[in-house]
């Protein structure tokens, strides 16, 4: 018998701190066996987040980097600007990408850069205890909109492939979910492309995974997976928005 | 060597490229325009990198990208963008990155002023961001030691792997004088800990600044004091000015001191024993140079463009045991020498 | 004959491999904890997995290896 599935060599050997059920730990299986495949490990650079995966500078195995707030995206501009021939990725969460970075997002998306990004949106703020980030649905229930997010006093959600696929230096930015097994082939397919596009000199890719936080919103993992399909995936719909040759 | 006459600014800019300056990350805001300027003509020509950033906060943040790989990287700004830098530096500073900072200081608070000013003292000595935390301050007074202090704060940054500061203002951004740019020694320091990807050869470098574990920061933390205090035994540096048999000292930083100079010199004219200090590094604050400075003096006299803040470490390298005096004009106002005599003999009781 | 190998440690016991198993074999068993304190996920049936991989392919922990 021969071994059809297992860890990828590029993500640690250690325990995720992530809660149980949370499908962090698939999207960074994901991103790794992108890595695998294209035989790139030692030749990466990641820049994490804050939010819940502030620590994957741990899960990584190549060299990453831990950026302020926000700031992966221009974290990554001077890495890439300095190391060219290296491929960089940033790996950030709604609130750091959507809130706090929006301006280092659609600035290193606009100038084309040619970075990965990799935008994991669960409508949370996780790590600090489930309040309203900018992608929380109309309604949604955190501990900030403790009635439901109500658009007239807090305004309506950020849809970021929508926004971005606007600009021209913007090579591919694709959404899709890791809640099913069909959905997450689709999944790595984007971030492979993602890459793909940086070592071809494409531009800026940006892949957002819908994504889950069962313990923020009070559901167990399997009907988390249910909200996803049921609430998230009509409101932020899966597909391609931008797949272009960016002409610089 | 060729001498060339130069705008502060554009000198500054020309010693970061010949000193191995790679990437230059800036936003613009007067008075340091003219850096970004030559930046943008100079480097890409020169194989480097300019870029110009979308903001302050994210022109740091590039820095603080292309300095973990391990390159030379320099963002320069005025007051009202140091403020926004200081989340980033606070970051390398605490991720141990080396990188040079440029601070063309000008009036504040708020968007305050565009004229030159040294109302950033206490922010680039004392509060470049939270946590406990150090940066080099240097503080040139010409155009020459702007070009000079370049390359050494880009030596210093390397070697205890911290961000330095050049706190410039106004006056010697913008003003011209001749300038000569020294042979370059170019030694390569080695990186280690850079993550600019591991080629498969050794396990994966991480850098960051987040310890979770109390013990764990608060370790790092006081490894990272014992380099300060290393820093505060040898780096020191102050210039001294007709000191050996004067009764009032003046105490001044960058283009103040040059007042200040003349200021001594027309007391001197008057027969009245004045001389001056000049901080060359603001942190580490060259404390006992002053102490032993001051020894015989009768009287000391602290003079800068803000309401006084270098005066307070001037009044702790004494020990409170000599009288010192504060002078200052502020929001834009440049002192003259005139004033500054006005003030010695104010402090001397000379009519 | 495929094999699906459930890493005890590992396992968090959170149950999407149950929701992505075609064969309906993955359980969660409740006889005994891992270090972390779960319940783990478990194969019921051996002979009848197909090895298509899809519960390791839902799992947030890779915490399942498939031979084949």
């Amino acid at each position: 018998m021969a071994v059809v599935f297992e860890r990828p060599k590029s993500l640690a050997d250690i325990r995720l701190h992530y809660c149980p059920g949370c499908t962090h730990g698939i999207i960074h299986r994901l991103v790794c066996e992108v890595i695998d495949e294209m035989g790139i490990e030692g030749d990466t650079v990641g820049v994490c987040p804050v939010g819940c995966s502030v620590f994957a500078y741990n899960y990584f195995n190549c060299d990453m980097i831990e950026a302020p707030h926000g700031r992966a995206p221009a974290v990554a501009t001077g890495v890439k600007r300095a190391q060219p021939d290296k491929f960089v990725f940033t790996y950030q969460g709604d609130g750091d990408l959507a809130a706090i970075g929006t301006c280092e997002t659609v600035h290193a998306a606009t100038r084309g850069e040619n970075i990965v990004v990799i935008f994991v949106n669960n409508t949370i703020y996780g790590m600090t205890g489930g309040q309203m980030a900018p992608t929380t649905l109309p309604g949604q229930v955190s501990t900030t909109t403790p009635f439901g997010r109500d658009p007239k006093l807090a305004g309506f959600p950020v849809r970021v492939c929508e926004m971005l696929s606007t600009l021209d230096g913007v090579a591919l930015a694709q959404r899709v979910a890791v809640d099913s097994v069909p959905h997450i082939r689709e999944a790595k397919k984007a971030i492979r492309k993602a890459f793909e596009n940086q070592r071809d000199k494409k531009g800026f890719s940006i892949v957002e995974v819908l994504s889950t936080c069962p313990t923020n919103w009070g559901l167990s993992p399997v009907d988390a997976i249910k909200r996803l399909q049921d609430e998230m995936i009509p409101y932020y719909p899966l597909g391609v928005y931008a797949d272009k040759e960016v002409k610089f | 060597m060729e001498k060339k006459l130069m705008k502060g600014n554009e000198a500054l800019a020309e010693a970061a490229i010949r000193c191995g300056c790679k990437c230059f990350f800036g936003y613009p805001i007067t008075p340091q325009t003219e850096l970004s300027e030559y930046m943008a003509k100079r480097m890409n020509a020169s194989g480097g990198v300019f870029l110009q950033a979308e903001s302050e906060i994210a022109a740091i943040n590039m820095v603080l990208g292309a300095a973990s790989t391990g390159v030379r990287a320099m963002t320069s700004s005025s007051s009202p963008g140091i403020s926004l830098k200081s989340e980033g530096i606070s970051y390398i500073a605490g991720s141990d990155l080396p990188c040079v900072i440029i601070n063309v200081q000008r009036g504040g608070p708020g968007l305050g002023g565009i004229q030159p000013s040294q109302a950033d003292y206490w922010q680039a000595t004392k509060g470049l961001g939270h946590g406990d935390f150090h940066v080099l301050v240097f503080a040139p007074s010409s155009v020459q030691e702007v070009v000079d202090m370049v390359s050494y704060a880009f030596d210093m940054a390397d070697k205890y792997r911290m961000p330095a500061m050049l706190l410039s203002d106004g006056l010697l951004g913008q003003m011209m004088e001749p300038v000569v740019f020294p042979e370059q020694k170019s030694e390569a320091i080695e990186k280690p800990w850079a993550a600019n990807g591991h080629k498969n050869e050794r396990k994966h470098n991480i850098i960051n600044s987040l310890y979770i574990e109390a013990t764990d920061l608060e370790n790092t933390v006081v490894e990272r004091y014992k380099k300060y205090d290393e820093i505060k035994a040898t780096l020191p540096d102050a210039e001294t000015y007709m000191t050996d048999d004067a009764e009032y000292i003046i105490t001044a930083y960058g283009a103040t001191a040059r007042v200040c100079k003349s200021a001594v010199n027309l007391a001197r004219a008057e027969g009245i024993k004045a001389g001056l200090i000049r901080p060359k590094t603001l942190w580490p604050f060259p404390s006992e140079i002053i102490k032993n400075a001051t020894e015989n003096a009768k009287a000391i006299l602290c003079v800068e463009m803000s309401t006084g803040q270098m005066v307070d470490d001037v009044k702790l390298a004494v020990e409170c045991k000599k009288n010192v005096e504060f002078f200052g004009r502020t929001g834009g106002v440049i002192p003259t020498p005139a004033e500054v005599l006005a003030q010695i003999k104010k402090l001397g009781g000379i009519e | 004959m495929a094999k699906m190998e459930v890493l005890f440690e590992k396992c968090e016991g959170c149950g999407l491999c149950i929701t992505a198993c075609p064969k309906k074999i993955v359980s969660i068993q409740k006889e005994k904890r891992n270090r972390l304190g779960h319940f783990t996920a478990q194969c019921t049936d051996q002979e009848a997995c197909i090895g298509c991989a899809m519960c390791a392919m839902m799992c947030p922990e890779c915490a399942i290896r498939i031979e084949k």
